[in-house]
Parts: structure tokens; C-alpha cells; sequence
């Protein structure tokens, strides 16, 4: 009795692990815990199963700070269909573990390397794609419109009438820049945008790849440019202490007039009771004359992992996401640029102003935390941040910085 | 004329005795071996790797621990590990003036008790969030004292001056609770005849406290100690909430510093958080060793 019981048992499970193997499911593992992500990333899946009904869609949200620790574990030991993640030398150590499949097939098959192709060299490594990007947002200064007004100054284009600016705000008792630097990663910005604006891309990502030296004069070159906004107190005090949320206060209070940003701060700014009118975008001024203009813009992407079981399945939606239809409608939703030219242009005025500017870039750097290595960029940022504190100290910072490099890119 | 020959007791009948706390322990002990030992060794065994958790591991020997000795970020947490350990220890003294404070027959005694037992009931977390805001600048009660005073703020969590000595103070508030806790208890197994003894002999004040109570706090004192100690060493939970190891690593820990090279976002340097968690272990083990010398002598002497 108890036999034929355990039988019936097995064959029921049995049926149940070949039913959950069943070609037409595939599971996505994604970090899209905030509420508008995740309105984007339901409303995507919707329409992915409406557009392909024989696949069902498994959706796991993990949360986001925990997911970069959580996708090393999963992929290694029970790899989903579709990860998301990020482009450029973030997604390096996988590719290297061969944990990413090779997905070049898919960007041939549906025309993207023409489509996507803002975005194609920090997808591709060792001449193949890794994973496909559904959207980005642009960095660049914003300011009070009213405040500048009112002092008499315009927005200024190159390094010399940014300086004139910072000194006649400083004068009138703005500080110039807001900024909050203890997650460090906003003192990144500034270092990417300097030494963009210094060196060019090229250089930048030389140095991100770990192939010039810190001690190198064009990198001290960079802290130079920093240490004459730093020095005469145009940053705000304390900013060590405050995220990059409670810098907002300053710029909306009026006591700042400037921060260089990513655009996801506009809706902060907003909430915090700034109106539309009030904030002006910003192109990060001219520093060296004639160098080619390339920006920062944070690619976030797709990719099927090396161990995904219905791997065919998975490449029909990165596909999918990669689709002008599903990239509008996806940043529609998430307020943030798409990555396929083809798809409709934003309504925003800060995203029009993004594309514009993106669009006539040279090149796009993933920001500074995402092109180097993960270690260099957290000693880095540290670096950045005590530059920031105690501007006098940028020869022991570099030379230990590249201490550091030495180690990592051995 | 047959014998009967007695049966051979069987082996388990043989060993019972010996055998009966062995398997009592067995669960414990295997739970033990596990989660406590195995990775003990496990962790000893890749600090002489350098291993990034997904690729293969390379043997480099005493590489990471010759690397420690060289790392900047190593030393600054050394150093702060030993202020914490230092000043964290002033949560005993505190503990005891409180408790003496509270030790008496008041109506409503039990809820004044109970409200300054109350920080070690709130996560560290929330205690880390409290201070953060209390030192806040522009805002925080903290600063804005401050400001009044001195006429100029004073950002604590930005100043690598006076940032480890703000994380310690937000870590003694809860911890002076539960040592007072500790000594409450201590103080209610007090003999009163031998009170009552000494202050016929004309015993009273700081004489009565040094000399007849605090003797009889002695295992209080002990307890006390060694969670404070311990407490001290895995200061890991407030560093994280209030600075993050910042401003530029200046108020690094051992345990932070070890989650940061092996576990956070930047690091999954496995080989070298584990020579951390050596290193971090074996200053431990000083301590450790220290106490349970001292335990076993007491079980000797009753």
C-alpha cells in the first residue's frame, strides 16, 4: 500500500519537474524593487506574454542593493532565463567567468547593431555581445534658472565663465554646487566629466581600463581643474556627510544654485517643490579646446546567463526589449531615455535636452564605478572624496590610488 | 554438564555509559562542526588564496597577510578597533552608575527602569539612523547645539577626526543599558546582612560601594566584560548604518573592512577578507583565551 503510495508520489513529482522544465517558460531575475522600475518592468512582461502567449514569464524582484551580491550566487548556482544588469566593464567579470552567453545573434538577427548603436561598444567585449540595453538617462548640471537670472549670469559654455560663475554666486552668498558624497559615487561624476572634458574619452578610458598610471601629469592635469572649484569653498561644507538625496534641500532652499547630476534627480527636486521653470539643464562646460564632446550615460541592460535552461526563449524577449515599441514604452514609464534610435522621442524637457545632447556625443562613458574595476573605482571614489575634503593632499591620494591600480590590473 | 555460558553483553550494553553524552551532544556538537569549525578552517584556507568567489582559486601563500601589512585602510581600522575597544568599555562604569541610580524603592521605580533599559531593545540600526540625524548638519539637534555654542557646525560623520568617537558614543548608549541590566540583577543578590554588617562598622558611601558591594558584583562585572569586549570587536552594524567605513575609510573597523573586500559591491576579494577575518580572529581568541583561563580557575576554587 504504502509502496504503490510512494510510487504515485514519484510519478506525480516526476510529472511536476518535467512540466516546470516544459519549453514556453522562461524566469527573469531583475533588481527593479522601486516603484516606478517595477511598474516599467510589469507592464514590459505584460506585454511580452501578449505579444508571445506559448511563454510564460516567471518574474523574480530582488531588491536593489541586495541583488548585486545575490546575482553572483544564482548565476553560479541556479542561473534564471534573463539577468538584468549593466554594460561596460560591470559586466566584465561575468563574461570573463563565462557566465553571460554570447547573445550576437540576436543584435544581428533584429538589426540592432544599427538600432542600438549608442550604446553597441560598451555591449560588446572581445568582438561579441553580451546582453542588450533598454534604456539610459543623461548627466550634466542643473541649476536654479531663477537664481541665475537674478544674479545676471547665463548659463556658462566653457571652464573660464563656469569659474566667473561659481565666484559671483560665492560672492552673493550661494554656495555654487551642491553635492553629498558620502555614498561617494557623486564625487564620480565630477571626475568623469573633468577628465572627459580634460583628456577626451579615449584617455578616460585608458585610465578606467587600468592602463595609465594616477601618478600620469594629464590625470593630475584633471585635479587641478577640480581643486579651483574645490579650494575656494564652492562645493558645499559638510557634503561628506549628507547621501545625494539630502543635497537637494540646499538647491531648492535657494543656498546652492548648481549640481551636477543624473537626470533621475529631477523628480526629487520636484517633489521637493521646485517647479518645472525653476531648473535649468546643463551641457558640462568646455575645458580643452577642440576635444572631441562625449557624456556620461549609465546603460542599463539585459542578458541571458550561461546556464539559462530555455535560452531560445530568453533571446525572443531580449529581442523584445531591445524593440522600439517595448523601449518607448518602457522609458516612457520609467521617465529615462531609450537606447534604440528608432523608438519615439521623449516628452520630458530635461530628457528632449538628454537625447539632444546624447545623440551628438562622441562617445558614452557608463560612469565611473561602472568602466573601472570594482575595486579600483571604491578606492577611487575614496580618493575623489578625501580630494574634495582636503584638496592639498592630491599627491598622496594619486600615488596611493595607483598603488592600488598596480594591484588590481596585474 | 553443559555449561551455560553467560551471554556476551552486547557493545552497546558495554559502552552505555560512555556512550550516552556523546549521543546527547551529538546534535549540538554536529551543528557545531558545521557552522563554527568547518568554517573556521574554510576561512584559514582561503586567506592563503586570492579568490574572487566565481573563478578558480590561486595559492599565493602568506601573499594577502604580507599585503595587510602593507594596506593603509589596515591600520586605520586597527587603530579604531582599539579606541572602540577602549572607550566602549566605559559602558561598565556607566552601567554600574546607573544601575545604582535606579537600585531603590520609588513608586514607579519599575518603568524608569524599564526607559533607560529601553535602547538595548532597539535594533542597532535604528540606533545608528537616531544618531545620524542627531548629528546631522543643517538639522540635526547635535549640530545645531553645536552651532549655538561654537558658532560653527560641526559635521561628526564627516570629520575623520571625530567620526569613530561619534559611531562609539551611539554604541554605548544601548550598551551602558545592558550593562545595567547586568548590574540590576547583580545588585538584587546582594547579601543584605553583610550590608547590614559593614555599616555598623561604620561603612558607608564610595568605602561600602568599593569594598562590600562591588566584590559581590564581581561575576556582573565578569559578564559585563566580556559582552562588552566581544561587543567592541564586531562593531560591524553602526559603522555600516552611520558612515559606511567614510569619510575616505576613516572610520573603518576590522569587521567592516573585512565585509568590504570580501562581500560589498566593490570588493569580492575573497582571499583577503578571510586573512581580515583571521587576523580579526585571532585578536578575538586573545580575549577569548583570557576569559575562559580566568572561568576555569573560578570552577577550580568553588
Amino acid at each position: 500500500m504504502t509502496f504503490i503510495q510512494g510510487l504515485q508520489g514519484l510519478a506525480l513529482s516526476a510529472a511536476f519537474i518535467s512540466s516546470a522544465a516544459f519549453a514556453g517558460e522562461i524566469t527573469i531575475n531583475s533588481d527593479h524593487s522601486d516603484p516606478v522600475p517595477k511598474k516599467a518592468m510589469e507592464e514590459l512582461i505584460a506585454d511580452f506574454q501578449k505579444a508571445n502567449p506559448d511563454i510564460k514569464v516567471k518574474w523574480n524582484n530582488f531588491d536593489h542593493e541586495g541583488y548585486k551580491s545575490a546575482i553572483r550566487n544564482f548565476l553560479t548556482a541556479d542561473a534564471p532565463d534573463v539577468v538584468a544588469w549593466y554594460a561596460g566593464n560591470r559586466m566584465e567579470p561575468f563574461v570573463k567567468a563565462n557566465l553571460f552567453a554570447d547573445v550576437t545573434d540576436v543584435w544581428t538577427a533584429n538589426g540592432l547593431d544599427d538600432q542600438l548603436k549608442s550604446a553597441s561598444t560598451s555591449m560588446t567585449i572581445d568582438g561579441k555581445k553580451w546582453g542588450v540595453p533598454y534604456t539610459y538617462y543623461q548627466w550634466g548640471i542643473y541649476y536654479r534658472k531663477d537664481i541665475f537670472a537674478q544674479q545676471g549670469i547665463t548659463p556658462p559654455k566653457t571652464w573660464d565663465e563656469l569659474v566667473a560663475a561659481c565666484a559671483k554666486l560665492k560672492a552673493a552668498g550661494i554656495t555654487p554646487f551642491t553635492i553629498g558624497t558620502k555614498a561617494l559615487w557623486p564625487t564620480a561624476g565630477w571626475f568623469d566629466y573633468l577628465d572627459l572634458r580634460v583628456n577626451g574619452y579615449d584617455f578616460h578610458m585608458q585610465l578606467t581600463s587600468g592602463k595609465v598610471p594616477y601618478t600620469d601629469p594629464r590625470v593630475k592635469a584633471v585635479f587641478e581643474k577640480w581643486g579651483e572649484l574645490v579650494k575656494p569653498g564652492y562645493f558645499v561644507a559638510n557634503h561628506a556627510a549628507i547621501d545625494w538625496q539630502d543635497a537637494i534641500p540646499q538647491l531648492v532652499q535657494g543656498k546652492a544654485a548648481m549640481y551636477l547630476m543624473g537626470n533621475f534627480a529631477v523628480a526629487t527636486m520636484k517633489d521637493g517643490g521646485l517647479k518645472e521653470d525653476q531648473i535649468g539643464f546643463l551641457q558640462f562646460p568646455q575645458i580643452t579646446a577642440g576635444l572631441p564632446v562625449s557624456e556620461e550615460a549609465p546603460t542599463d541592460t539585459f542578458h541571458i546567463p550561461a546556464g539559462a535552461k530555455n535560452k531560445d526563449d530568453a533571446k525572443k524577449f531580449l529581442a523584445y526589449v531591445a524593440s522600439p515599441a517595448a523601449q518607448s514604452k518602457m522609458n516612457a514609464t520609467l521617465g529615462q531615455l531609450p537606447v534604440n534610435n528608432k523608438a519615439d522621442k521623449p516628452k520630458d524637457v530635461f530628457l528632449e535636452q538628454g537625447f539632444e545632447m546624447l545623440s551628438k556625443a562622441q562617445a558614452l562613458a557608463q560612469f565611473y564605478d561602472r568602466d573601472a574595476n570594482a575595486e579600483m573605482a571604491k578606492a577611487g571614489m575614496e580618493g575623489f572624496q578625501e580630494f574634495m575634503v582636503k584638496p592639498d593632499k592630491v599627491d598622496a591620494i594619486l600615488a596611493r590610488l595607483d598603488k592600488v591600480r598596480q594591484r588590481v590590473y596585474k | 554438564m553443559t555449561q551455560a555460558v553467560s551471554p556476551q553483553p552486547s557493545f552497546w550494553k558495554k559502552n552505555q555509559q560512555k556512550l550516552a553524552p556523546w549521543l546527547f551532544l551529538a546534535p549540538g556538537l554536529l551543528m557545531f562542526v558545521i557552522y563554527v569549525l568547518v568554517p573556521i578552517f574554510e576561512s584559514i584556507w582561503i586567506s592563503f588564496h586570492d579568490w574572487d568567489g566565481l573563478g578558480a582559486k590561486v595559492w599565493i601563500g602568506l601573499g594577502n597577510y604580507a599585503e595587510l601589512l602593507q594596506d593603509d585602510a589596515f591600520y586605520t581600522s586597527l587603530k579604531n578597533n582599539i579606541i572602540w575597544l577602549v572607550l566602549y568599555l566605559l559602558s561598565i562604569p556607566a552601567g554600574l552608575a546607573v544601575a545604582l541610580f535606579l537600585n531603590q524603592t520609588v513608586p514607579g521605580i519599575r518603568l524608569y527602569k524599564s526607559l533607560f533599559f529601553f535602547p538595548f531593545v532597539l535594533s542597532q540600526v535604528v540606533v545608528g539612523l537616531m544618531f545620524t540625524w542627531f548629528y546631522a548638519p543643517d538639522f540635526g539637534l547635535f549640530s545645531k547645539l553645536i552651532e549655538e555654542i561654537t558658532g560653527q557646525q560641526i559635521a561628526i560623520l564627516a570629520d575623520e577626526r571625530f567620526v569613530t568617537y561619534g559611531i562609539i558614543v551611539a554604541g554605548l548608549w544601548p550598551q551602558t543599558a545592558y550593562c545595567m541590566i547586568l548590574y540590576l540583577t547583580g545588585l538584587n543578590n546582594i547579601n543584605p546582612e553583610q550590608v547590614e554588617a559593614a555599616r555598623m562598622d561604620g561603612a558607608k558611601g564610595l568605602k561600602l560601594l568599593w569594598y562590600v558591594i562591588l566584590p559581590q558584583l564581581a561575576p556582573a562585572t565578569f559578564i559585563a566584560m566580556v559582552v562588552t569586549v566581544i561587543g567592541s570587536l564586531r562593531s560591524f552594524d553602526l559603522v555600516s548604518i552611520m558612515t559606511a567605513g567614510g569619510p575616505y575609510g576613516s572610520s573603518q573597523v576590522l569587521s567592516y573592512f573585512m565585509y568590504e573586500q570580501a562581500l560589498s559591491e566593490y570588493g569580492f576579494r575573497m582571499g583577503y577578507g578571510a586573512a581580515i577575518a583571521v587576523v580579526l580572529f585571532l585578536i578575538m581568541m586573545i580575549f577569548i583565551t583570557l576569559f575562559i583561563v580566568r572561568m576555569i580557575a573560578q570552577e577550580r576554587n568553588a
